[in-house]
Protein backbone atom coordinates (compact mmCIF):
# COMPACT_ATOMS: atom_id res chain seq x y z
CA UNK A 1 0.00 0.00 0.00
CA UNK A 2 1.27 3.35 -0.96
CA UNK A 3 2.13 5.88 2.09
CA UNK A 4 -0.49 8.47 2.10
CA UNK A 5 1.01 11.83 0.84
CA UNK A 6 0.67 14.09 4.24
CA UNK A 7 -2.18 16.27 4.38
CA UNK A 8 -1.83 19.92 3.33
CA UNK A 9 -1.12 21.78 6.53
CA UNK A 10 -4.51 22.20 7.87
CA UNK A 11 -6.19 25.77 8.44
CA UNK A 12 -6.53 26.94 11.90
CA UNK A 13 -9.60 26.94 12.96
CA UNK A 14 -12.07 30.20 14.18
CA UNK A 15 -15.73 31.11 15.59
CA UNK A 16 -16.98 33.04 13.28
CA UNK A 17 -20.83 34.94 12.59
CA UNK A 18 -21.31 33.91 8.89
CA UNK A 19 -24.09 35.56 7.18
CA UNK A 20 -26.61 33.16 5.26
CA UNK A 21 -26.62 33.83 1.24
CA UNK A 22 -29.17 31.35 0.57
CA UNK A 23 -30.90 28.68 2.74
CA UNK A 24 -33.21 26.45 0.22
CA UNK A 25 -34.70 22.94 0.21
CA UNK A 26 -33.23 20.91 -2.61
CA UNK A 27 -36.20 17.89 -1.84
CA UNK A 28 -38.42 16.94 0.44
CA UNK A 29 -35.64 16.23 3.03
CA UNK A 30 -32.61 18.02 2.35
CA UNK A 31 -31.73 21.75 2.77
CA UNK A 32 -28.60 23.38 1.01
CA UNK A 33 -27.10 26.35 3.05
CA UNK A 34 -25.15 29.05 1.68
CA UNK A 35 -22.67 31.25 4.13
CA UNK A 36 -20.73 33.98 3.42
CA UNK A 37 -17.37 33.48 4.98
CA UNK A 38 -13.93 34.57 4.77
CA UNK A 39 -10.52 32.80 5.63
CA UNK A 40 -10.11 30.22 7.69
CA UNK A 41 -13.51 29.17 7.08
CA UNK A 42 -13.48 29.32 3.43
CA UNK A 43 -9.71 27.32 3.26
CA UNK A 44 -11.61 24.04 4.85
CA UNK A 45 -10.32 21.05 2.96
CA UNK A 46 -12.31 17.76 2.07
CA UNK A 47 -13.84 16.12 4.79
CA UNK A 48 -13.21 18.76 7.41
CA UNK A 49 -16.27 20.01 9.50
CA UNK A 50 -17.78 22.95 10.90
CA UNK A 51 -19.29 23.30 14.63
CA UNK A 52 -22.47 24.95 14.24
CA UNK A 53 -24.39 27.03 17.52
CA UNK A 54 -28.02 25.96 15.55
CA UNK A 55 -30.62 28.52 16.59
CA UNK A 56 -33.30 27.50 18.75
CA UNK A 57 -36.64 28.04 17.75
CA UNK A 58 -39.88 27.05 19.84
CA UNK A 59 -39.65 23.63 21.50
CA UNK A 60 -36.65 23.03 20.09
CA UNK A 61 -33.90 24.16 22.33
CA UNK A 62 -30.12 22.25 21.10
CA UNK A 63 -27.29 22.48 23.97
CA UNK A 64 -24.91 21.79 22.23
CA UNK A 65 -23.19 22.73 18.95
CA UNK A 66 -23.37 20.18 15.74
CA UNK A 67 -20.90 19.11 13.88
CA UNK A 68 -21.78 19.26 10.33
CA UNK A 69 -19.15 18.19 7.13
CA UNK A 70 -18.33 20.84 4.57
CA UNK A 71 -20.28 20.66 1.45
CA UNK A 72 -18.47 23.23 -0.78
CA UNK A 73 -15.59 25.79 0.55
CA UNK A 74 -14.87 28.28 -1.92
CA UNK A 75 -11.44 30.46 -0.82
CA UNK A 76 -12.47 32.94 -4.23
CA UNK A 77 -16.30 33.41 -2.99
CA UNK A 78 -15.16 33.51 0.44
CA UNK A 79 -17.76 30.84 0.97
CA UNK A 80 -19.07 27.85 2.92
CA UNK A 81 -21.71 25.45 2.23
CA UNK A 82 -23.45 22.78 3.50
CA UNK A 83 -26.10 20.37 2.16
CA UNK A 84 -27.87 18.96 5.49
CA UNK A 85 -31.07 16.32 6.37
CA UNK A 86 -33.99 18.13 8.79
CA UNK A 87 -34.10 15.62 10.93
CA UNK A 88 -33.22 16.32 14.78
CA UNK A 89 -33.54 19.21 17.13
CA UNK A 90 -30.12 21.15 15.31
CA UNK A 91 -31.01 20.73 11.84
CA UNK A 92 -34.89 21.83 12.34
CA UNK A 93 -33.14 25.19 13.84
CA UNK A 94 -31.13 25.34 11.11
CA UNK A 95 -33.39 25.15 8.63
CA UNK A 96 -35.28 27.98 9.86
CA UNK A 97 -32.34 30.19 8.42
CA UNK A 98 -33.04 33.10 6.17
CA UNK A 99 -30.68 35.20 4.12
CA UNK A 100 -29.49 37.49 6.19
CA UNK A 101 -29.25 36.05 9.35
CA UNK A 102 -25.91 35.13 11.02
CA UNK A 103 -25.21 31.66 12.37
CA UNK A 104 -22.19 31.41 15.07
CA UNK A 105 -19.51 28.54 13.22
CA UNK A 106 -16.39 27.20 14.46
CA UNK A 107 -14.24 25.52 11.70
CA UNK A 108 -12.80 24.16 9.60
CA UNK A 109 -12.09 21.56 11.79
CA UNK A 110 -10.65 17.75 12.17
CA UNK A 111 -8.74 16.11 9.70
CA UNK A 112 -10.11 16.02 6.02
CA UNK A 113 -9.51 13.52 3.31
CA UNK A 114 -5.58 13.31 1.58
CA UNK A 115 -4.94 11.90 -1.98
CA UNK A 116 -1.63 10.05 -3.00
CA UNK A 117 0.27 11.60 -5.65
CA UNK A 118 0.70 7.73 -7.09
CA UNK A 119 -2.96 7.81 -7.50
CA UNK A 120 -4.65 8.48 -11.06
CA UNK A 121 -8.35 6.94 -10.61
CA UNK A 122 -10.13 6.65 -7.25
CA UNK A 123 -13.89 5.33 -6.03
CA UNK A 124 -15.92 7.64 -4.36
CA UNK A 125 -19.06 5.77 -2.99
CA UNK A 126 -21.64 7.70 -0.86
CA UNK A 127 -24.94 7.03 0.83
CA UNK A 128 -27.89 9.16 1.81
CA UNK A 129 -26.09 12.57 3.38
CA UNK A 130 -22.46 11.03 3.34
CA UNK A 131 -22.39 12.35 -0.18
CA UNK A 132 -22.27 15.83 0.72
CA UNK A 133 -19.03 14.50 2.62
CA UNK A 134 -17.68 12.99 -0.92
CA UNK A 135 -18.49 16.11 -2.38
CA UNK A 136 -15.73 18.44 -1.54
CA UNK A 137 -13.45 14.98 -2.18
CA UNK A 138 -14.74 14.59 -6.02
CA UNK A 139 -13.81 18.32 -6.52
CA UNK A 140 -10.24 18.07 -5.10
CA UNK A 141 -9.27 15.02 -6.67
CA UNK A 142 -10.84 16.74 -10.14
CA UNK A 143 -8.27 20.27 -9.17
CA UNK A 144 -5.22 17.34 -8.90
CA UNK A 145 -5.95 15.69 -12.60
CA UNK A 146 -7.43 12.98 -10.29
CA UNK A 147 -9.95 10.73 -12.50
CA UNK A 148 -13.55 10.21 -10.56
CA UNK A 149 -16.16 7.42 -10.33
CA UNK A 150 -18.97 8.46 -7.91
CA UNK A 151 -21.26 5.71 -7.10
CA UNK A 152 -24.27 7.59 -5.48
CA UNK A 153 -26.50 5.53 -3.67
CA UNK A 154 -30.26 6.92 -1.84
CA UNK A 155 -33.46 5.59 -1.58
CA UNK A 156 -35.18 6.56 -4.56
CA UNK A 157 -33.87 8.77 -7.31
CA UNK A 158 -35.32 11.74 -5.49
CA UNK A 159 -33.08 11.53 -2.50
CA UNK A 160 -29.96 11.24 -4.39
CA UNK A 161 -27.91 14.39 -3.47
CA UNK A 162 -25.31 16.02 -5.55
CA UNK A 163 -25.53 14.22 -8.66
CA UNK A 164 -24.96 17.61 -10.93
CA UNK A 165 -22.48 18.80 -8.26
CA UNK A 166 -20.13 15.55 -8.85
CA UNK A 167 -20.78 15.38 -12.45
CA UNK A 168 -19.76 19.44 -12.65
CA UNK A 169 -16.63 18.28 -11.12
CA UNK A 170 -16.26 15.65 -14.17
CA UNK A 171 -16.83 12.55 -12.09
CA UNK A 172 -18.42 9.28 -13.93
CA UNK A 173 -21.58 9.05 -11.75
CA UNK A 174 -22.85 5.75 -11.17
CA UNK A 175 -26.58 6.13 -9.43
CA UNK A 176 -27.76 3.38 -7.09
CA UNK A 177 -31.46 3.28 -5.59
CA UNK A 178 -33.59 1.08 -3.48
CA UNK A 179 -36.48 1.67 -5.86
CA UNK A 180 -34.85 -0.22 -8.51
CA UNK A 181 -32.61 -2.81 -6.70
CA UNK A 182 -29.32 -1.18 -7.68
CA UNK A 183 -28.40 -0.41 -4.41
CA UNK A 184 -28.07 -3.80 -2.68
CA UNK A 185 -24.66 -4.28 -1.65
CA UNK A 186 -24.21 -7.11 -3.72
CA UNK A 187 -24.95 -5.08 -7.03
CA UNK A 188 -22.71 -2.24 -5.96
CA UNK A 189 -20.03 -5.52 -5.56
CA UNK A 190 -20.28 -6.56 -9.30
CA UNK A 191 -20.14 -2.36 -9.68
CA UNK A 192 -16.71 -1.90 -7.51
CA UNK A 193 -15.46 -5.14 -9.12
CA UNK A 194 -15.64 -3.92 -12.58
CA UNK A 195 -13.93 -0.33 -11.96
CA UNK A 196 -10.81 -2.95 -9.79
CA UNK A 197 -11.03 -5.03 -13.26
CA UNK A 198 -10.74 -1.69 -15.58
CA UNK A 199 -7.81 0.01 -13.34
CA UNK A 200 -10.10 3.15 -12.41
CA UNK A 201 -9.33 2.29 -8.69
CA UNK A 202 -6.52 2.83 -7.28
CA UNK A 203 -8.25 4.01 -3.96
CA UNK A 204 -11.30 3.54 -2.23
CA UNK A 205 -13.60 6.40 -0.45
CA UNK A 206 -16.49 5.70 1.36
CA UNK A 207 -19.03 7.61 3.85
CA UNK A 208 -22.86 7.48 5.65
CA UNK A 209 -23.69 3.71 5.32
CA UNK A 210 -21.78 0.30 7.26
CA UNK A 211 -22.55 -1.80 4.78
CA UNK A 212 -21.24 -0.39 2.41
CA UNK A 213 -18.34 0.61 4.24
CA UNK A 214 -17.84 -3.31 5.10
CA UNK A 215 -18.24 -4.01 1.39
CA UNK A 216 -15.24 -1.46 0.54
CA UNK A 217 -12.86 -2.73 3.30
CA UNK A 218 -13.68 -6.33 1.64
CA UNK A 219 -12.80 -5.42 -1.71
CA UNK A 220 -10.06 -3.50 -0.76
CA UNK A 221 -8.15 -6.23 1.30
CA UNK A 222 -8.69 -8.69 -0.91
CA UNK A 223 -6.97 -6.61 -4.00
CA UNK A 224 -4.68 -4.40 -1.64
CA UNK A 225 -6.67 -0.99 -2.48
CA UNK A 226 -6.08 1.89 0.16
CA UNK A 227 -9.02 4.29 1.30
CA UNK A 228 -10.66 6.34 3.55
CA UNK A 229 -14.01 6.66 5.19
CA UNK A 230 -15.32 9.92 6.70
CA UNK A 231 -17.11 8.91 10.15
CA UNK A 232 -19.82 10.39 12.46
CA UNK A 233 -20.58 10.91 15.96
CA UNK A 234 -22.32 12.80 17.88
CA UNK A 235 -19.93 15.74 19.28
CA UNK A 236 -19.44 18.07 22.50
CA UNK A 237 -16.71 20.36 21.59
CA UNK A 238 -15.73 19.93 18.50
CA UNK A 239 -12.04 20.55 19.44
CA UNK A 240 -10.54 17.18 20.65
CA UNK A 241 -11.26 17.91 24.41
CA UNK A 242 -14.35 16.02 26.00
CA UNK A 243 -13.43 12.79 24.58
CA UNK A 244 -17.07 12.42 24.27
CA UNK A 245 -17.05 11.30 20.15
CA UNK A 246 -14.74 8.00 20.62
CA UNK A 247 -14.83 5.53 18.33
CA UNK A 248 -13.38 1.98 18.32
CA UNK A 249 -10.98 1.36 15.58
CA UNK A 250 -8.44 -1.60 14.74
CA UNK A 251 -4.87 -0.60 14.81
CA UNK A 252 -1.91 -2.94 15.20
CA UNK A 253 -4.16 -5.95 15.90
CA UNK A 254 -5.69 -3.90 18.72
CA UNK A 255 -8.72 -1.95 19.29
CA UNK A 256 -8.71 1.42 20.28
CA UNK A 257 -10.74 4.31 21.10
CA UNK A 258 -10.10 7.44 18.92
CA UNK A 259 -12.04 10.95 18.62
CA UNK A 260 -13.74 11.57 15.70
CA UNK A 261 -13.20 15.40 15.53
CA UNK A 262 -9.56 15.36 16.38
CA UNK A 263 -7.94 11.98 14.83
CA UNK A 264 -10.57 12.36 12.31
CA UNK A 265 -13.61 12.40 11.20
CA UNK A 266 -11.59 10.25 7.99
CA UNK A 267 -9.69 7.88 8.51
CA UNK A 268 -7.47 5.11 7.22
CA UNK A 269 -10.43 2.86 5.98
CA UNK A 270 -8.78 -0.33 7.72
CA UNK A 271 -8.61 1.19 10.76
CA UNK A 272 -13.10 1.79 10.99
CA UNK A 273 -15.11 -0.84 12.77
CA UNK A 274 -18.74 -1.15 11.15
CA UNK A 275 -21.52 -0.15 13.39
CA UNK B 1 -7.00 49.18 35.88
CA UNK B 2 -9.08 46.19 37.74
CA UNK B 3 -6.46 44.20 39.44
CA UNK B 4 -7.98 40.68 38.48
CA UNK B 5 -5.69 38.69 40.35
CA UNK B 6 -6.23 36.32 43.14
CA UNK B 7 -4.62 34.21 45.46
CA UNK B 8 -5.72 30.86 45.51
CA UNK B 9 -4.65 27.55 47.48
CA UNK B 10 -1.09 28.47 47.18
CA UNK B 11 -0.75 29.75 44.09
CA UNK B 12 -1.19 33.44 42.86
CA UNK B 13 -3.23 34.01 39.54
CA UNK B 14 -3.58 36.66 37.06
CA UNK B 15 -7.13 36.40 36.96
CA UNK B 16 -9.85 34.20 39.26
CA UNK B 17 -10.64 31.73 35.57
CA UNK B 18 -9.30 28.80 34.62
CA UNK B 19 -11.05 25.69 32.92
CA UNK B 20 -12.62 23.03 34.94
CA UNK B 21 -10.58 19.71 34.22
CA UNK B 22 -11.59 17.01 31.10
CA UNK B 23 -12.82 20.39 29.49
CA UNK B 24 -9.66 21.90 27.84
CA UNK B 25 -6.62 20.24 25.71
CA UNK B 26 -4.52 21.60 23.21
CA UNK B 27 -7.32 21.83 20.42
CA UNK B 28 -8.42 25.16 22.11
CA UNK B 29 -4.96 26.85 21.17
CA UNK B 30 -6.78 27.49 17.72
CA UNK B 31 -9.24 29.56 19.00
CA UNK B 32 -7.91 31.19 22.57
CA UNK B 33 -5.22 33.39 23.72
CA UNK B 34 -4.34 30.43 26.51
CA UNK B 35 -1.66 33.13 28.23
CA UNK B 36 -4.87 34.74 29.50
CA UNK B 37 -6.07 32.40 31.75
CA UNK B 38 -5.99 32.30 35.30
CA UNK B 39 -4.46 28.84 35.54
CA UNK B 40 -4.38 26.01 33.34
CA UNK B 41 -5.96 22.86 34.42
CA UNK B 42 -5.18 19.66 33.01
CA UNK B 43 -7.88 16.26 32.28
CA UNK B 44 -7.47 14.05 34.79
CA UNK B 45 -4.70 11.51 34.81
CA UNK B 46 -4.42 8.41 36.44
CA UNK B 47 -1.16 6.02 37.11
CA UNK B 48 -3.38 3.30 35.52
CA UNK B 49 -4.59 2.93 31.49
CA UNK B 50 -8.41 3.35 31.70
CA UNK B 51 -10.09 3.39 28.33
CA UNK B 52 -12.91 4.91 29.35
CA UNK B 53 -16.83 4.17 28.94
CA UNK B 54 -18.72 2.85 26.78
CA UNK B 55 -20.51 5.21 23.87
CA UNK B 56 -22.78 7.00 23.98
CA UNK B 57 -20.92 9.06 26.54
CA UNK B 58 -22.75 12.23 26.34
CA UNK B 59 -26.52 13.56 26.13
CA UNK B 60 -27.57 17.14 26.06
CA UNK B 61 -30.44 17.61 28.54
CA UNK B 62 -32.53 20.83 29.23
CA UNK B 63 -29.55 23.63 29.56
CA UNK B 64 -26.71 20.77 30.28
CA UNK B 65 -25.05 18.06 29.51
CA UNK B 66 -24.70 14.37 30.94
CA UNK B 67 -21.69 12.93 30.15
CA UNK B 68 -19.95 9.47 31.21
CA UNK B 69 -16.58 9.91 29.74
CA UNK B 70 -15.15 7.35 32.08
CA UNK B 71 -11.82 9.31 32.83
CA UNK B 72 -9.60 7.02 29.60
CA UNK B 73 -6.27 7.60 30.61
CA UNK B 74 -3.13 6.78 29.12
CA UNK B 75 -0.63 7.18 32.35
CA UNK B 76 2.09 9.06 33.48
CA UNK B 77 4.76 8.36 30.54
CA UNK B 78 1.95 9.96 28.27
CA UNK B 79 1.56 12.61 30.15
CA UNK B 80 5.39 13.68 31.04
CA UNK B 81 6.21 12.69 26.80
CA UNK B 82 3.30 14.86 26.01
CA UNK B 83 0.84 17.15 28.06
CA UNK B 84 3.57 18.27 30.63
CA UNK B 85 5.67 19.80 27.79
CA UNK B 86 3.06 21.08 25.56
CA UNK B 87 1.40 23.04 28.74
CA UNK B 88 4.75 24.12 29.94
CA UNK B 89 4.83 26.41 26.92
CA UNK B 90 3.06 28.89 28.92
CA UNK B 91 4.11 31.02 31.74
CA UNK B 92 0.36 30.32 32.87
CA UNK B 93 0.28 28.08 36.18
CA UNK B 94 -0.38 23.69 35.61
CA UNK B 95 -2.62 22.43 37.38
CA UNK B 96 -2.82 18.50 37.03
CA UNK B 97 -5.93 17.10 37.96
CA UNK B 98 -5.00 13.41 38.99
CA UNK B 99 -7.26 10.57 40.51
CA UNK B 100 -6.54 6.86 41.69
CA UNK B 101 -8.91 4.02 43.13
CA UNK B 102 -7.22 4.02 46.68
CA UNK B 103 -5.57 6.60 49.08
CA UNK B 104 -2.59 4.83 48.27
CA UNK B 105 -2.63 5.29 44.77
CA UNK B 106 -3.64 9.05 44.95
CA UNK B 107 -0.30 9.87 46.93
CA UNK B 108 2.18 7.75 44.95
CA UNK B 109 0.83 9.20 41.87
CA UNK B 110 0.78 13.10 44.00
CA UNK B 111 4.35 12.09 44.53
CA UNK B 112 5.88 11.56 40.98
CA UNK B 113 4.33 14.49 39.71
CA UNK B 114 6.28 16.80 42.01
CA UNK B 115 8.06 17.94 38.61
CA UNK B 116 9.16 21.48 37.52
CA UNK B 117 6.20 22.92 35.17
CA UNK B 118 3.78 21.47 37.59
CA UNK B 119 2.14 24.00 39.98
CA UNK B 120 -0.37 22.80 41.89
CA UNK B 121 -2.62 19.54 42.00
CA UNK B 122 -5.71 19.00 41.64
CA UNK B 123 -7.04 16.01 43.65
CA UNK B 124 -10.43 14.53 41.72
CA UNK B 125 -11.75 12.70 44.75
CA UNK B 126 -15.25 12.52 43.38
CA UNK B 127 -14.08 9.23 41.55
CA UNK B 128 -15.01 5.68 42.94
CA UNK B 129 -12.72 4.29 45.93
CA UNK B 130 -12.40 0.78 45.52
CA UNK B 131 -11.46 0.53 49.31
CA UNK B 132 -14.98 1.62 50.17
CA UNK B 133 -17.44 -0.44 48.36
CA UNK B 134 -16.86 1.91 45.19
CA UNK B 135 -17.91 5.28 47.07
CA UNK B 136 -16.74 8.20 45.92
CA UNK B 137 -14.00 9.52 48.75
CA UNK B 138 -15.86 12.63 48.73
CA UNK B 139 -18.87 11.16 49.74
CA UNK B 140 -17.22 10.42 53.55
CA UNK B 141 -15.69 13.23 55.44
CA UNK B 142 -13.30 9.76 57.09
CA UNK B 143 -12.54 8.79 53.50
CA UNK B 144 -11.63 12.69 52.72
CA UNK B 145 -9.70 13.13 56.25
CA UNK B 146 -7.89 10.11 55.21
CA UNK B 147 -6.82 10.45 51.45
CA UNK B 148 -6.18 14.35 51.81
CA UNK B 149 -3.92 13.36 54.65
CA UNK B 150 -1.88 11.11 52.24
CA UNK B 151 -2.17 13.48 49.58
CA UNK B 152 -0.94 15.83 51.96
CA UNK B 153 2.67 13.93 53.38
CA UNK B 154 3.54 12.99 49.70
CA UNK B 155 3.68 16.15 48.06
CA UNK B 156 4.61 19.71 48.60
CA UNK B 157 2.80 21.37 46.04
CA UNK B 158 -0.91 23.29 46.60
CA UNK B 159 -2.99 20.80 46.53
CA UNK B 160 -6.64 21.25 45.99
CA UNK B 161 -9.54 19.00 46.59
CA UNK B 162 -12.04 18.40 43.85
CA UNK B 163 -15.63 17.45 45.96
CA UNK B 164 -18.85 16.23 44.45
CA UNK B 165 -21.85 17.88 44.80
CA UNK B 166 -23.28 14.03 45.07
CA UNK B 167 -23.32 14.53 49.43
CA UNK B 168 -25.99 15.64 51.71
CA UNK B 169 -22.74 16.69 53.81
CA UNK B 170 -20.68 18.81 51.68
CA UNK B 171 -19.79 21.20 54.52
CA UNK B 172 -18.24 18.15 56.72
CA UNK B 173 -16.71 16.98 53.38
CA UNK B 174 -14.96 20.55 52.77
CA UNK B 175 -13.86 20.47 56.57
CA UNK B 176 -12.44 17.34 56.26
CA UNK B 177 -10.02 18.45 53.46
CA UNK B 178 -9.39 20.82 55.38
CA UNK B 179 -7.93 19.32 58.20
CA UNK B 180 -6.46 16.82 55.98
CA UNK B 181 -4.03 19.95 54.54
CA UNK B 182 -5.99 20.75 51.04
CA UNK B 183 -4.76 24.41 50.49
CA UNK B 184 -8.48 25.15 48.85
CA UNK B 185 -11.61 23.13 47.52
CA UNK B 186 -13.29 22.68 44.10
CA UNK B 187 -16.41 23.32 44.68
CA UNK B 188 -17.81 20.78 42.52
CA UNK B 189 -18.12 17.64 40.11
CA UNK B 190 -20.57 16.67 38.12
CA UNK B 191 -24.43 15.60 39.81
CA UNK B 192 -25.05 12.22 39.19
CA UNK B 193 -28.01 11.95 36.69
CA UNK B 194 -29.68 9.82 33.94
CA UNK B 195 -31.94 10.08 30.72
CA UNK B 196 -33.62 7.68 28.74
CA UNK B 197 -34.33 7.78 25.22
CA UNK B 198 -38.17 7.08 24.73
CA UNK B 199 -38.38 5.49 21.00
CA UNK B 200 -35.55 3.11 22.00
CA UNK B 201 -36.57 2.60 25.63
CA UNK B 202 -32.59 2.71 26.05
CA UNK B 203 -30.18 5.02 28.34
CA UNK B 204 -28.99 7.93 26.32
CA UNK B 205 -25.81 7.31 28.12
CA UNK B 206 -23.75 3.93 27.64
CA UNK B 207 -23.06 3.71 30.95
CA UNK B 208 -26.78 4.48 32.24
CA UNK B 209 -25.64 6.62 34.56
CA UNK B 210 -23.49 10.32 33.75
CA UNK B 211 -23.22 13.04 35.37
CA UNK B 212 -24.48 16.59 34.66
CA UNK B 213 -23.23 19.93 34.09
CA UNK B 214 -24.20 23.04 32.70
CA UNK B 215 -26.62 25.89 33.58
CA UNK B 216 -29.05 23.51 34.82
CA UNK B 217 -26.55 23.28 38.12
CA UNK B 218 -25.46 26.23 38.44
CA UNK B 219 -27.94 26.80 41.45
CA UNK B 220 -26.96 23.36 43.27
CA UNK B 221 -23.15 24.01 43.27
CA UNK B 222 -23.17 28.00 44.18
CA UNK B 223 -25.22 26.86 47.86
CA UNK B 224 -22.65 24.05 48.15
CA UNK B 225 -19.92 27.03 47.36
CA UNK B 226 -21.71 29.25 50.27
CA UNK B 227 -21.78 26.53 52.33
CA UNK B 228 -18.20 25.68 52.09
CA UNK B 229 -17.06 28.99 52.24
CA UNK B 230 -18.77 29.61 55.47
CA UNK B 231 -17.70 26.00 56.73
CA UNK B 232 -13.81 26.58 55.93
CA UNK B 233 -10.70 29.11 55.76
CA UNK B 234 -8.84 27.54 52.88
CA UNK B 235 -10.29 29.15 49.62
CA UNK B 236 -13.25 27.37 47.77
CA UNK B 237 -12.87 27.23 43.62
CA UNK B 238 -16.44 27.34 42.45
CA UNK B 239 -16.99 25.08 39.22
CA UNK B 240 -20.76 24.71 37.88
CA UNK B 241 -22.38 25.55 35.49
CA UNK B 242 -20.53 29.18 34.89
CA UNK B 243 -21.17 30.32 31.49
CA UNK B 244 -21.27 34.49 31.86
CA UNK B 245 -19.31 36.82 33.54
CA UNK B 246 -22.39 37.34 35.81
CA UNK B 247 -22.66 33.50 36.82
CA UNK B 248 -18.47 33.78 37.62
CA UNK B 249 -19.52 37.81 39.90
CA UNK B 250 -22.51 35.78 41.69
CA UNK B 251 -20.46 32.24 42.30
CA UNK B 252 -17.82 34.79 44.33
CA UNK B 253 -20.15 37.00 46.28
CA UNK B 254 -21.11 33.39 47.43
CA UNK B 255 -17.70 32.60 48.47
CA UNK B 256 -15.94 31.58 45.80
CA UNK B 257 -12.31 33.19 45.08
CA UNK B 258 -11.99 31.78 41.77
CA UNK B 259 -13.79 29.82 39.14
CA UNK B 260 -13.54 27.38 36.96
CA UNK B 261 -15.72 26.89 33.47
CA UNK B 262 -16.41 23.68 32.14
CA UNK B 263 -19.32 22.85 29.57
CA UNK B 264 -19.56 26.64 28.44
CA UNK B 265 -16.14 26.51 26.90
CA UNK B 266 -17.75 23.44 24.54
CA UNK B 267 -20.84 25.73 23.31
CA UNK B 268 -18.32 28.74 22.92
CA UNK B 269 -14.65 28.13 22.99
CA UNK B 270 -13.85 31.49 23.66
CA UNK B 271 -15.96 31.51 27.07
CA UNK B 272 -12.95 31.79 29.75
CA UNK B 273 -11.73 34.48 28.09
CA UNK B 274 -15.26 36.79 27.35
CA UNK B 275 -15.75 36.04 31.11
CA UNK B 276 -12.24 37.32 31.80
CA UNK B 277 -12.96 40.43 29.58
CA UNK B 278 -16.57 40.36 30.91
CA UNK B 279 -15.32 40.37 34.65
CA UNK B 280 -12.87 43.16 33.99
CA UNK B 281 -15.80 45.62 32.14
CA UNK B 282 -18.22 44.51 35.50
CA UNK B 283 -15.51 45.54 38.11
CA UNK B 284 -15.15 49.31 36.22
CA UNK B 285 -19.31 49.51 35.92
CA UNK B 286 -19.43 48.73 39.59
CA UNK B 287 -16.55 50.85 40.32
CA UNK B 288 -14.48 47.98 41.92
CA UNK B 289 -10.50 48.26 41.92
CA UNK B 290 -10.09 44.63 42.93
CA UNK B 291 -11.84 41.41 42.47
CA UNK B 292 -10.55 39.62 45.05
CA UNK B 293 -13.04 41.62 47.03
CA UNK B 294 -15.95 40.37 46.05
CA UNK B 295 -15.19 37.15 47.85
CA UNK B 296 -18.18 36.34 49.75
CA UNK B 297 -19.24 39.91 49.60
CA UNK B 298 -22.41 38.78 49.44
CA UNK B 299 -24.83 40.79 51.49
CA UNK B 300 -27.82 39.81 53.72
CA UNK B 301 -26.60 36.75 54.87
CA UNK B 302 -29.11 35.43 57.76
CA UNK B 303 -27.48 32.29 59.66
CA UNK B 304 -29.82 31.92 61.23
CA UNK B 305 -32.51 31.52 58.78
CA UNK B 306 -29.63 29.14 56.80
CA UNK B 307 -29.20 26.47 59.55
CA UNK B 308 -31.52 24.46 59.19
CA UNK B 309 -30.85 24.21 55.06
CA UNK B 310 -26.61 23.75 56.29
CA UNK B 311 -25.34 20.42 56.40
Amino acid sequence: MPALAAAAEPAAAADLLAPVIANDWVNDEYKHLVLEAGAPACLAGAGQFFHLLCPATGADQPFFRRPMSTYRADPEAGRVEFLYKVTGRGTRGLATLRPGDRLRMLGPLGVGFSLDAAWRNIVVLGRGVGLATLAPLAAMAARQGVGVTAILSARSLAHVMSVSAFNEMGARTIVVTDTDGSSAPCRVETLLRGLIAAGRADAFFTCGSNRLLELMQRLGAEHGIPGQVALEQQMACGLGMCFCCVRPFREGGREVHKRVCWDGPVFPIEEAMGW
Amino acid sequence: MVDLAVCVGGLALANPVMPASGTFAEGLEQVVRLERLGAFVTKTITSELRAGNPTPRVAETAGGMLNSIGIPSKGVPAFLEHTLPFWRRWKVPLVVSISAPTAQGFAELAAALDLPGVAAIEANISCPNIEADGHAFAMDPAATLDVVRRLRDATRLPLWAKLTPNTGAIAAIARAAEEGGADAVVVANTVLGMAVDTETFRPRLGNVMGGLSGPAIKPIVLRMVHQCHKAVSIPVIGCGGIATPEDAVEYMLAGASAVQVGTATFLQPTAMTDIIDGLDAWCRRRGIACIADLTGAMRGDDDVLLAGAAS
